[in-house]
């Protein structure tokens, strides 16, 4: 008996799969960390938060499936706005760390309030996608990856292309390299801020989602966050780009090291790979190399 | 351009910085004599605070050597170079905010110290007669000198901009260096200041012996205190010597005042004085 | 009212202590410690062991983000390296505490020596983000090494015994704690009145800088983390005696995220402020379950002790970084030179 091709690769495309789902969450810390330079170690949390407001929505208050859908991506946008004005920008100006603490402890109110909430116990999501297995040639993957691929990829693709032709985006990415040139020129900043809150969070909740919808949803859900954060130190933190191969990448690696080597070695193996980056390129795979002068 | 002085203290040799594609020496030369004071001037983007971070050891250069006291230090690391008794101010001032006055210039013996880890930890013993010998030699030869005795525990943030120059010089000169780079000594300083600080620089040289290398932007005062003086523009030497000499020299004038001719418009402005 | 403190020689100048109210205060302190197990009840007596242990993970943990700016999220690996190490010896070795101590100490400096050689490569948030993988790697080590750690049971600690006598009670253990973690503040004190605490804050301020002054860059960071990993691996170790069982659950990042949380409400870059943000952030939990127990119907409100004492954890990390980003210490400041100068206004 030969090697297990076929095994190799269904294991190989669910772990695209789940990649695309590391690239959407990916995509979601990049366009923070692009426009305001904040690491945003709660965007486990935020992706959480999606989950749970769609959870609301259809299981709560029993809304259709669709209805559910935009209620959670409007309600994490207003989520996202809150906390840019409350508690980023009153942050603009200190230090990386102190930026960086903020978002733990965000991380941490929003984790308390959702088990205050909902409770500390695994919800279930309503399903609402196709269920039946899907065939890519001969390979089975699993439909809710690889429909959950599928809209990752959508939004991506939409994401990409709003910022590459409208306005907004060249305003992102003039405010990201200089806060007060942009200012000068007239672009409103602190507008720009708050918008890109506004669409990381309705990102991230739409990630929140389709992950929610994979396994289940808990409080502990914003672990998800630390994969997260691998996949932009491997891309780079401020490269979109960067964050999809990244998400690829560690959505591979986990699926190949869950299946062959054991469950408990997947965030080892995450990790390991995240040290293997800071050796070799500290700015990930796309990065832009930061200058120190004296 | 003068000969080769007898016994240099520090000399750059056919010293070349490239980052990518920016030149930013190329092949400069020249030596400092001991106990002189030695001004690097040019204009902005000449490459002069380049030139002191390759001396200092922050850039490598990628081709020349850089010898002191006839020892290679071009590819020694930088600290070590602190050690040997090269000490530096920088342009936009480098004091450490989180420490006093005090603390900053004892930061500057740091390298010239011996107590370790365990030594620390204990304090009473070896750390604490070392830390009191160094006070008691600092407050005589660095502070009481500089006269910033009245702001030694002030936090180093707290300090307007002239007195932190001061408190930078301060640092520099607690590192018992033989040679003292200053990167801009005066800037954004008044007269006064100004004034103060040139008679500082020349003190420095009488009572402690040791060679000023400094680059400015303030030619009277250049003019006024220095011994020698070379002129960099992008990233090349274009004239050295006596400040007089420097100074009238037309290849120096053309790099300052653009490339007019000199002669024309000297013509010109006596006229002008003339008929007014 | 203060006017001012006159001090006649170098060294008076230098002291740690250096007016007639503050030695008095410490002793007062000192007294009030020594006398405290004696009226203490047991629970008040664990409190402070735990608040103990705290305090010295937590000063560790400020030497090295708090002085020398170097962000760790790995503290907690680190005392869970220490807490093994005196389990291991403890069992396998019989070896008096002092010894095993050490040994932890030595052995989380290690490990926090080699989790800090990329730090010259790697700066700021991404070797925060290094030190969680670190931490990571760790916590499957304790896990995995079945042979050495028991896996994910974990070990169980003998107690401590001294002369033959168990320290198995909070009263006893008060005796091994308290005075090591007093130690471990004064050398910490001490550190940063020599060249190697300046050295430190210098390395934070600027590092580029300060290498170009004659402070070996790589050096000191390493120091600075082995420093901080010894820290962190005597309170591991005291930790093992004191709870008496060790686990790989037993030091999660989480726990990492609370010191750097202690070290900021408390005030980085400060001593005293890593005394009161331990102190602080290990006691808030306790009030809130005192003040969940008043509650008309406390039994049921108790379900939502943990979620809130969750929220609480968030909103003061926000809060103290918005609102006090210099802690509990910048407080204190402004306290006493209120009493300083009364009646006269600041």
């Amino acid at each position: 008996m030969g090697f297990d091709w076929l095994m190799l690769a269904e294991v190989s495309f669910a772990g695209l799969g789940s990649g695309g789902l590391y690239a959407l969450a990916g995509l979601a810390f990049v366009l923070i960390y692009k426009a305001t330079r904040v690491v945003n170690l709660a965007i486990g949390e935020m992706l959480m938060m999606g989950a749970y407001f769609f959870f609301a929505a259809t299981s709560g208050m029993g809304w259709p499936i669709w209805i559910g859908i935009i209620a959670a991506v409007i309600g994490s946008g207003i989520l996202g706005a809150v906390i840019e004005r409350l508690l980023i920008r009153p942050m603009l100006g200190e230090a990386p760390i102190s930026v960086f603490m903020i978002t733990v402890g965000l991380a941490s109110i929003l984790v308390g309030a959702v088990e205050l909430i909902w409770g500390a116990d695994q919800l279930r999501l309503p399903d609402f996608m196709p269920s039946d297995t899907v065939l890519i040639g001969e390979a089975m993957v699993s439909p809710k990856i690889f429909y959950g691929f599928l809209a990752a990829t959508a939004l991506i693709a939409g994401v990409l292309l709003v910022f590459r032709f409208w306005r907004g985006g060249v305003a992102l990415r003039a405010t990201a390299s200089d806060q007060a040139a942009a200012y000068s020129m007239g672009i409103d900043v602190p507008r720009v801020f708050s918008l890109t809150w506004v669409v990381a969070s309705m990102v991230a909740a739409i990630a929140g989602i389709i992950v929610g919808s994979i396994s289940s949803l808990s409080p502990t859900m914003g672990v998800f966050g630390l994969s997260v954060l691998v996949v932009v130190i491997v891309g780079g933190l401020d490269s979109v780009p960067g964050a999809l191969v990244g998400g690829l990448l560690v959505g591979l690696v986990e699926s190949w090291t869950g299946t062959y080597l054991g469950g408990e070695f997947k965030l080892l193996a995450t990790f390991l790979l995240l040290v293997l980056i800071l050796m070799v390129r500290p700015y990930g795979l796309f990065g832009t190399h930061e200058i120190e002068r004296l | 351009m003068p000969g080769p002085t007898a016994n240099p203290i520090l000399e750059i040799e056919n010293v070349t910085l490239a980052f990518g594609g920016v030149t930013a020496l190329n092949g400069v030369s020249f030596e400092v004599a001991p106990g002189t004071i030695t001004s690097v001037i040019g204009p902005n983007g000449a490459g002069k605070t380049s030139l002191f971070n390759t001396i200092s050891g922050f850039y490598r250069p990628n081709a020349g050597h850089i010898r002191f006291r006839g020892d290679e230090i071009t590819r020694l690391a930088a600290p070590l170079r602190a050690k040997l008794g090269l000490a530096r101010t920088f342009q936009n001032i480098a004091l450490f905010r989180g420490m006093t006055v005090l603390d900053n210039i004892k930061l500057g013996r740091h390298c010239h110290l011996h107590s370790g880890v365990l030594d620390a930890l204990f304090y009473y013993g070896r750390a604490r007669r070392e830390e009191i010998r160094l006070r008691a030699d600092i407050e005589e030869h660095v502070i009481d000198f500089l006269e910033i005795d009245h702001i030694r525990h002030a936090p180093v943030a707290a300090l307007s901009y002239g007195l932190q120059k001061r408190v930078e010089m301060a640092r520099a000169l607690a590192m018992q260096p033989q040679v003292l780079m200053l990167d801009e000594p005066v800037a954004g300083m008044n007269r006064e200041e100004t004034e103060d600080m040139a008679r500082f620089i020349l003190d420095v040289r009488e009572e402690w012996s040791i060679t000023v290398l400094m680059v400015e932007h303030d030619m009277g005062m250049v003019m006024d205190i220095s011994d020698h003086v070379v002129v960099l523009n992008f990233g090349e030497v274009i004239a050295e010597g006596a400040p007089a000499d420097v100074q009238a020299d037309p290849e120096v004038i053309r790099a300052y005042l653009g490339s007019g001719n000199v002669e024309d418009l000297r013509c010109k402005l006596r006229q002008a004085r003339e008929a007014a | 009212m203060r006017i001012g403190s006159a001090k006649e020689t170098y060294s008076q100048d230098e002291a740690l202590f250096d007016s007639r109210t503050k030695r008095v205060w410490l002793g007062v302190l000192a007294l009030g410690l020594l006398a405290f197990p004696f009226v203490a009840s047991q629970y008040w007596l664990y409190l402070a062991c735990l608040v103990a242990i705290n305090v010295a993970s937590a000063t560790g943990l400020n030497i090295l983000t708090g002085y020398t700016g170097q962000v760790s999220l790995g503290q907690a690996a680190f005392m869970g390296v220490g807490a093994y190490a005196v389990a291991v010896l403890e069992k396998q070795l019989g070896t008096p505490i002092l010894l095993n101590l050490l040994g932890a100490g030595g052995a989380a400096m290690l490990v926090g020596l080699v989790v800090g050689i990329p730090s010259l490569r790697v700066k700021g948030l991404y070797l925060a983000i290094a030190t969680i993988a670190a931490s990571f790697i760790l916590h499957f080590v304790f896990a995995n090494w079945t042979r050495v750690t028991g896996g994910t049971a974990g070990l169980n600690v003998p107690p401590a015994t001294i002369f033959g006598l168990a320290l198995d009670t909070e009263f006893r253990l008060y005796w091994l704690i308290v005075p090591l973690t007093v130690l471990m503040l004064a050398g910490a004190a001490n550190l940063f009145r020599t060249r190697i605490g300046r050295a430190f804050i210098a390395i934070r301020d600027r590092d580029i800088s300060a290498e170009v002054l004659g402070i070996p860059l790589l050096r000191y960071k390493l120091l600075s983390f082995g420093l901080s990993s010894f820290y962190a691996g005597v309170a591991g170790g005291l930790w093992a005696y004191f709870f008496r069982s060790v686990t790989p659950e037993s030091f999660p990042l989480l726990m990492s995220i609370f010191f750097l949380a202690a070290i900021i409400v408390g005030g980085m870059g400060s001593i005293l402020g890593g005394i009161l943000g331990a102190v602080f952030m290990t006691l808030v939990p306790e009030v809130l379950k005192l003040m969940v127990g008043w509650l008309p119907n406390a039994s049921e409100a108790m379900v939502f002790l943990a979620p809130v004492r969750t929220i609480v954890f968030g909103v003061l990390i926000v809060g103290f970084l918005i609102f006090e980003p210099h802690g509990l210490a910048e407080i204190w400041r402004r306290v006493r030179r209120f009493f300083h100068l009364w009646p006269f206004r600041s």
